[in-house]
């Protein structure tokens, strides 16, 4: 594996108590880790929630940021899903300008990279899209910044691909 | 109780009263302290002298915050502790409430978990938790936080659930067992390099038997100090910037660095691009976060120390490395003519004869308290230690202040073995109010303070690096002989190397604590020292000619 800095993603399963996001949040800084991205939320269990983090580091850092979780009393399980078949997705909305002259181009835009209108009014349009951060920045450049008003991203959330469940058919496409 | 605690170390105030009003139900000894961070520091001192967990009790608000030092302290040395601290009533935390701190926050990053209680119900299970934790795995400090409503409230015992454990991969595998192995048996020149983990892993017998069998030299780090016997052969003594000058040059002329329970610490290596390049290297750590973190190795095992050297013992090959330690023998001889020990002392005290004649004469057999400077360095460089927890001292976070109330802590562990405090004058007016404590109890440490009128470790890197510009280092001290007496206790000054041995003999005889103001040379500095980031073979030396009184104006 080279050791050069790149983006790994790590689904941090944790027990749902007060203070957890602080305890990992306070870690990573502590430590001097380069975090680009966190989402949190609930997830099957009961009592666990689920993070996905996304840290730009050399694989030895890779490693230590998952040990040093780890160590973390609130955390139950870490893995680095890197480079492993899993679904890595993160969500966005764009408002971006749409006078009615430039509405059916922004529409077809959307259309093209799969993004979803979920607000219109006279002077713009809210578009929603979900997808690997590839796809979202390849519509916000179609978009082009100079149409953007607003943009909000959430971060990735990852799941691994397949599992010991009958996953025939299951796979979202990506 | 459950948990077997005859001691605990602490200091009351509003928010502790309700767990204070009951601590005469139960059989255990409170000592009162002077000031919180010395509750934390004793917990620490008695937790590092048994191997057992040190308990500290403190308020909300300042009685908590002031158990800060003490709590980084025991991180950094991965010493056992359980922090109990009052809060406010859970009906106003959060409002800024008199006396309140968010003390889990505060020490959110200096302790290995915390807790804050707000029901009575869930205490006992927490505490269970809190020293199931505190000492297993890499140990450490965990604070419990409770609120006040909570101590108030009565609740039933139950059987308390399990207490939450380490999800640490602990797992060898076998092919890198075996690696470890075939490099320690492809090896000429190796070199064990042994930590605190050595001690805390209970493993000294089997390092002992490792060393012996395969024949490979012993270096120790500050804290692995008595993990492996001064008086072995094969013992080499402390590395590092104050580390003896054969063992920097060993680690560097070594091709293989066998790390045991040691973390690599900047203190250690040095200039990290430069250190022992020409070594493979193997590390044996508890703590896998540890790994390659300062110094890539070639084989890490992730594992109980014992456990791996169970089975390295009897598979390594018995050797004989006659070249390898006939080097070392050399280098040692090199170093010995410039040893201040083989100076004469010309009338003057010299702290090194100090601390070498403290081991003479406690026939190298007390229990050592240091504090953190020039001091501490002389005392690891001439006091021979021989068996593990025989020298108790802050390596990681460096807090000076630690050593007499660390020595009180030791006191209430081991109530038979001789202590002795060494300190600074600076670092001993930073905690000697727990003289009083000591009175107070009625209990004995010895304390020698290294009184040479500077903060001397500051005032030596001003002189090798700061162009002799000494600011902020002169330091006045009370006279410390009248301080003592002012506690009723023993104070004596000695100032000629002569006075030496009756002082000690008395304050070896007399039942209560002693203090002993050694006046030493104010300008001496501690050798050989590897400046701070430099390679560890550009050493600062001794200068020659032996003219030790030359160089000290």
């Amino acid at each position: 594996m080279t050791n050069q800095p790149v983006p790994h993603t790590f689904v941090v399963s944790v027990e749902d108590r007060p203070g957890v996001l602080n305890r990992v949040v306070s870690l990573v800084r502590r430590r001097g880790f380069n975090i680009e991205s966190l989402t949190v939320g609930s997830t099957e269990k009961r009592g666990e929630s689920r993070m996905t983090m996304v840290v730009r580091a050399d694989a030895d850092t890779a490693r230590r940021v998952g040990a040093n979780l780890l160590k973390l009393v609130d955390v139950l399980r870490v893995e680095d899903v890197t480079g492993a078949p899993a679904v890595v997705h993160e969500l966005a909305f764009i408002k971006v300008r749409a006078p009615l002259e430039q509405r059916t181009e922004v529409l077809r835009i959307c259309e093209t990279f799969r993004g979803r209108v979920v607000d219109l009014s006279a002077a713009t349009v809210v578009v929603e899209v979900t997808g690997t951060q590839q796809r979202v920045d390849d519509l916000i450049s179609a978009l082009g910044p100079a149409r953007i008003v607003e943009m909000v991203r959430t971060g990735a959330v990852a799941m691994l691909r397949g599992g010991e469940v009958e996953s025939d058919s299951q796979e979202v496409a990506a | 109780m459950a948990e077997g605690v005859e001691t605990v170390f602490g200091y009351p105030g509003g928010a502790i009263m309700p767990a204070y009003d009951a601590l005469p139900q139960y059989p255990v000894h409170h000592v009162l302290v002077r000031h919180e961070q010395g509750a934390s520091h004793m917990a620490d001192g008695f937790a590092r002298a048994s191997g057992k967990v040190g308990v500290a009790i403190a308020t909300s608000g300042p009685g908590a915050t002031n158990l800060v030092t003490g709590i980084a302290t025991a991180m950094m040395d991965s010493s056992p502790i359980v922090c109990i601290t009052g809060q406010v009533p859970s009906s106003v935390l959060g409002s800024d409430a008199f006396q309140e701190t968010d003390i889990t926050g505060v020490t959110l990053p200096i302790t290995k978990h915390n807790y804050l209680v707000r029901r009575a119900e869930e205490i006992y299970p927490t505490l269970r938790e809190a020293f199931h934790l505190a000492r297993s795995g890499r140990p450490g400090p965990v604070l419990v936080d409770i609120t006040k409503d909570a101590q108030q409230a009565a609740t039933e015992l139950d059987a308390p659930p399990r207490p939450r454990g380490h999800r640490q991969e602990r797992h060898v595998l076998p092919e890198e067992f075996e690696r470890a192995l075939e490099l320690i048996e492809a090896s000429e020149r190796p070199l064990v390099l042994c930590g605190q983990g050595v001690l805390k892993a209970q493993a000294s017998a089997l390092l002992i038997e490792l060393a012996g069998k395969s024949q490979i030299p012993v270096a120790l780090t500050l804290l692995g100090l008595g993990a492996f016997p001064a008086s072995h052969p094969l013992s080499l003594g402390m590395m590092g910037m104050h580390g003896e000058a054969w063992v920097n040059q060993l680690v560097q002329e070594a091709d293989l660095l066998i790390a045991l329970g040691m973390r690599f610490d900047d203190r250690v290596t040095g200039n990290l691009k430069t250190f022992a390049t020409s070594a493979r290297k193997i590390h044996v750590e508890v703590d896998p976060s540890e790994i390659n973190k300062n110094v890539k190795v070639d084989v890490a095992l992730v594992a109980d120390l014992r456990v791996i050297l169970e089975q390295l013992v009897p598979r390594v090959r018995r050797r004989e490395r006659a070249q390898w330690l006939g080097r070392v023998s050399e280098l040692k001889g090199d170093c010995a003519v410039r040893d201040i020990q083989s100076l004469p002392d010309r009338g003057r005290l010299h702290a090194a004869h100090v601390i070498h004649d403290l081991w003479r004469l406690t026939q190298g057999k007390a229990l050592v308290v240091t504090d953190v400077g020039q001091h501490q360095m002389w005392e690891a460089q001439y006091y021979k230690h021989e068996r593990p927890r025989q020298l108790l001292t802050s390596g990681g976070l460096g807090t000076m202040g630690f050593a007499l109330p660390a020595a009180i802590g030791a006191r209430f562990a081991m109530p038979d073995e001789e202590i002795w405090v060494v300190v600074g004058d600076g670092g001993f007016q930073m905690t000697c109010c727990e003289l009083s404590t000591a009175a107070q109890e009625e209990i004995k440490v010895n304390v020698a303070v290294i009184n040479n009128g500077y903060l001397g470790m500051v005032r030596q890197w001003q002189e090798f690096f700061y162009k002799g510009n000494y600011v902020a280092t002169p330091i006045r001290s009370p006279d410390f002989v009248k301080l003592a007496e002012a506690h009723g206790l023993l104070g004596l000054r000695v100032a000629t190397r002569a006075e030496l041995p009756e002082a000690v003999q008395r304050a070896r005889e007399c039942k209560g604590t002693v203090v002993i103001d050694f006046r030493v040379e104010q300008e001496d500095s501690v050798y050989p020292m590897v400046p701070a980031n430099a390679d560890l073979r550009d050493m600062i030396r001794r200068p020659r000619p032996l003219l030790e009184s030359e160089e000290i104006t």
